[in-house]
């Protein structure tokens, strides 16, 4: 005999899908999981619902770390906006100095060093690696296994020795900017190099062996949070929740921008898109990610040179009026920077659109009805989403 | 002002109706006192040894900073050996470490979990941002200064501190605490009104009580 | 894309098409940017044409829904950017609208992610789309009773310096200032 599952005592749905929800009745509970929460990455809270065990509604509240970066990069010229533009991510924050310095240098015709376009990709690989090394820290973190945070914070700080040597700080490197890069590698760069990514990849594959293959890993994490392939285009998402569902959409392959054409890479895709598999996909392109450096550092060695243009006087720099988007793949998805200059020494408009701004909110409430409240901190985890981005 | 924060009348399940008002009911209303040594010198000396070798951080990542306390947690950093661990409760914390900017969302929300730790309590201001703004000082959601809206026993400067300027902050506070001069929570009691009036200035959706404890 | 435009003046009035440079003028050779261009379309239009492009031109993915304040002129510019992720092509929809009780009509029938951008919208720039849902919350700020921040008529500095007080002691200097007084001490 099976057992048959009795809903009787659940909300039932709705003619319009959604859940007949009755809060005077005393059968449901609001939870407010907090901006202060071990489960929560970064600060962002989520006001839960739930039925006895099971979460039935769901609404997310962003808005903690405002700062109004978009009117603060209003009030600045063009050069005076690179040094804050980093902090507007802050876990993996080359990706803004990109998308300005890019979208800066196409409004403004320069041209930039062939050199600077190498490091410049060295830059954005290095701190996707960082990022995924936190990612698999913390999926493993949400389910209770806090041995993999610990390998994989060691490693990615060896990671950030590499940054601290090559752009003098651990976290805000303020090293891109339009132009090219600030300086170039030091000696011995290469061989340091090579011996951390031997490092980070010796650690992959002791995280493999205990958390990919891993009994309770599986069983909490295969077949929940699925994202139909259909919701894909309907809400925006993009990246490695995208590619997870089966659809192999990698900006660095379809649109290539810096010297990504010149690299062999290939878009990851897995099958059913769960938890177990973004975790999976993720850490197949951190391997390629580690691959991709090896090639970077030795195709650099053809393009010597220097790695800085010549600017205009910065503190009277004018551009025309135009606007242009300038996106690329981070680790969470597709990023993006929207500029619109007017003729004066001031942007007229820095949008930043951040993956996370499509992911966290509307999609995350889409997908956590119905789930048990302990797989909430994992979902919300399994998106990787970084609140910083989503207000600004 | 919220709908369950409201004063109303709730039918519980038996039929039974009672009147709820929840900002009074729900929390103490008596304010902080000043909390003095109960004992003599010679204990409370030991007593503060005591407390500054064991300082429990609430884990409340506010900023930018709670990038830099990850590796504070992994062996290469290491805060664990000088007695510092992260706690997931403000119940059972005693530092609470404000990393960087605080959007004014946030400082309600932190205000709240200071006054929920219980006494002796101390606070570090990690970064420039709490000590004058940092690059926010034109910004129109982030507090450029810290000590009106909570007492600081520490300032960490830098954007940001590295880890081991966070383990001299450690050892720079263990020092003021073995003093007897980490009178954070007792400044708080004192001048109550002052601090209260300043986070209501800012706070433009006040829906707490008084004194969360 | 050329023929693309063509298809779409047959059907729709446009107004000026902005395409992105070239890429003689100056940018450089692996700018990604060759196929972005940027349309201005009448707002009672942008409805019909947004769904031409999604349905018929394949234009599935949208990228962002901004505005841009032209104070100057009087008027707000929404920008949609859909993107067709096949021909790997991107488009920018321009609609401008007036100041003055800014509001347009909501499309999160065809996207369900532009709810977010449109919530954004109203509590940063006071654009107002009815029927978007949950847009009279609070998103971002909280107890916000002054301008809209991210119009440009709203002074950031001065309501932080009336609102937040400063710690004395701080200097500012303007660079360009500081910079001429550097280098030509003698004021040649």
């Amino acid at each position: 005999m099976t057992y048959q599952l009795d809903r009787s005592q659940y909300p039932q749905k709705k003619a319009d899908g959604t859940l007949d929800i009755d809060l005077t009745s005393g059968k449901y509970l609001k939870l407010w999981q907090g901006p202060q929460h071990p489960g929560i990455t970064g600060n962002m809270s989520i006001e839960l619902t739930v039925c006895g065990d099971e979460v039935v509604d769901a609404k997310t509240h962003v808005g903690y770390l405002h700062r109004g970066f978009e009117k603060l990069m209003e009030r600045r010229t063009f050069m005076q906006v690179f040094p804050i533009v980093c902090r507007v991510c802050v876990p993996e924050p080359d990706f803004n100095e990109y998308c300005y310095a890019a979208a800066i240098e196409e409004l403004a015709g320069l041209e930039i060093p062939e050199r600077a376009n190498w490091i410049r990709t060295l830059i954005l690989e290095m701190g996707r690696v960082n990022s995924y090394l936190m990612y698999l820290g913390g999926q493993a973190g949400a389910f209770g296994q806090g041995v993999i945070g610990q390998w994989t914070t060691y490693v990615r700080d060896l990671m950030l020795d590499r940054f601290e040597e090559l752009t003098g700080a651990r976290i805000y490197h303020m090293f891109i900017l339009p132009g090219g890069v600030r300086a170039d590698l030091p000696d011995g760069f290469e061989k340091r190099m090579q011996e951390t990514l031997l490092e980070i990849e010796s650690t992959l594959a002791d995280v493999k062996k205990v958390m990919l293959h891993n009994a309770v890993f599986k069983k909490r994490a295969i077949g929940i949070g699925v994202i139909d392939s259909k919701l894909i285009d309907h809400y925006g998402i993009t990246g490695p929740n995208a590619r997870a569902a089966g659809i192999a959409r990698d900006v660095r392959i379809e649109q290539p921008y810096l010297i990504y054409s010149e690299l062999e890479l290939e878009a990851i895709i897995g099958q059913n898109s769960d938890i177990y598999t973004r975790a999976e996909i993720r850490y197949r392109d951190l391997l390629q990610s580690v691959d991709l450096i090896r090639q970077i550092l030795s195709k650099m060695k053809n393009h010597q040179g220097k790695v800085m243009s010549k600017l205009p006087n910065v503190l009277h720099w004018k551009i025309p009026r135009g606007e242009t988007y300038i996106r690329g793949e981070c680790s969470r998805g597709e990023y993006g920077y929207y500029v619109v200059t007017d003729g004066s020494a001031y942007p007229r408009r820095i949008n930043v659109r951040g993956p996370s701004y499509t992911h966290a909110i509307a999609l995350f409430e889409r997908l956590i009805i119905n789930n048990n409240i302990s797989d909430v901190a994992a979902m919300l985890v399994s998106l990787h989403t970084y609140p910083p981005e989503i207000e600004r | 002002m919220k709908k369950e924060l409201e004063k109303r009348v709730i039918k519980g399940p038996d039929g039974f109706e009672f009147e709820v008002e929840p900002l009074k009911d729900y929390y103490c209303d008596a304010p902080p006192t000043v909390q003095t040594g109960a004992y003599n010198e010679i204990v409370e000396k030991i007593f503060n040894w005591a407390r500054s070798e064991s300082i429990w951080i609430l884990g409340f990542g506010t900023g930018c900073g709670a990038i830099e306390m990850r590796p504070l947690m992994t062996p290469r950093f290491d805060a664990y050996r000088f007695g510092v661990q992260w706690r997931a409760t403000p119940r059972q914390s005693n530092l609470f470490i404000i990393s960087g900017y605080l959007s004014v969302k946030t400082l309600k929300r932190v205000v709240r979990a200071y006054e929920q730790m219980p006494s002796p309590k101390y606070v570090i201001g990690l970064g420039s941002c709490t000590i004058n703004g940092g690059m926010y000082w034109d910004s129109y959601n982030t507090i450029k200064r810290l000590d009106e809206y909570l007492p600081v026993d520490l300032y960490i400067a830098g954007c940001m501190p590295r880890p081991e300027a966070l383990l001299q902050g450690f050892k720079d506070l263990k020092g003021i605490i073995r003093e007897g001069k980490a009178e954070g929570a007792n400044l708080y009691a004192e001048n109550f009104e002052w601090y209260k009036a300043n986070q209501k200035k800012v706070i433009l959706d006040w829906d707490m009580p008084e004194y969360n404890w | 894309m050329k023929a693309l435009f063509k298809r779409l003046q047959q059907c729709f009035p446009l107004s000026e098409i902005t395409e992105q440079l070239n890429p003689q003028k100056g940018s450089q050779k692996n700018s990604q940017n060759s196929d972005l261009a940027f349309i201005t379309v009448a707002s009672d239009q942008l409805r019909l044409v947004l769904t031409h492009l999604r349905d018929v031109e394949g234009f599935t993915h949208l990228v962002l829904l901004t505005a841009v304040d032209w104070l100057e002129e009087d008027q707000f510019q929404l920008t949609y950017l859909i993107c067709n992720r096949s021909k790997k092509w991107d488009i920018g929809l321009r609609v401008f609208i007036s100041r003055e009780a800014a509001t347009m009509e909501s499309t999160h029938d065809l996207w369900a992610g532009i709810a977010t951008y449109q919530r954004e919208l109203f509590e940063m720039f006071g654009i107002d789309f009815p029927g978007s849902p949950r847009i009279d919350e609070e998103f971002i700020l909280e107890g916000w009773k002054d301008l809209p921040p991210y119009r440009r008529d709203f002074d950031t500095l001065e309501y932080s310096q009336r609102t937040y007080k400063d710690r004395p002691g701080r200097e500012t200097k303007d660079p360009a200032e500081h910079m001429k007084q550097q280098l030509y001490k003698d004021g040649g």
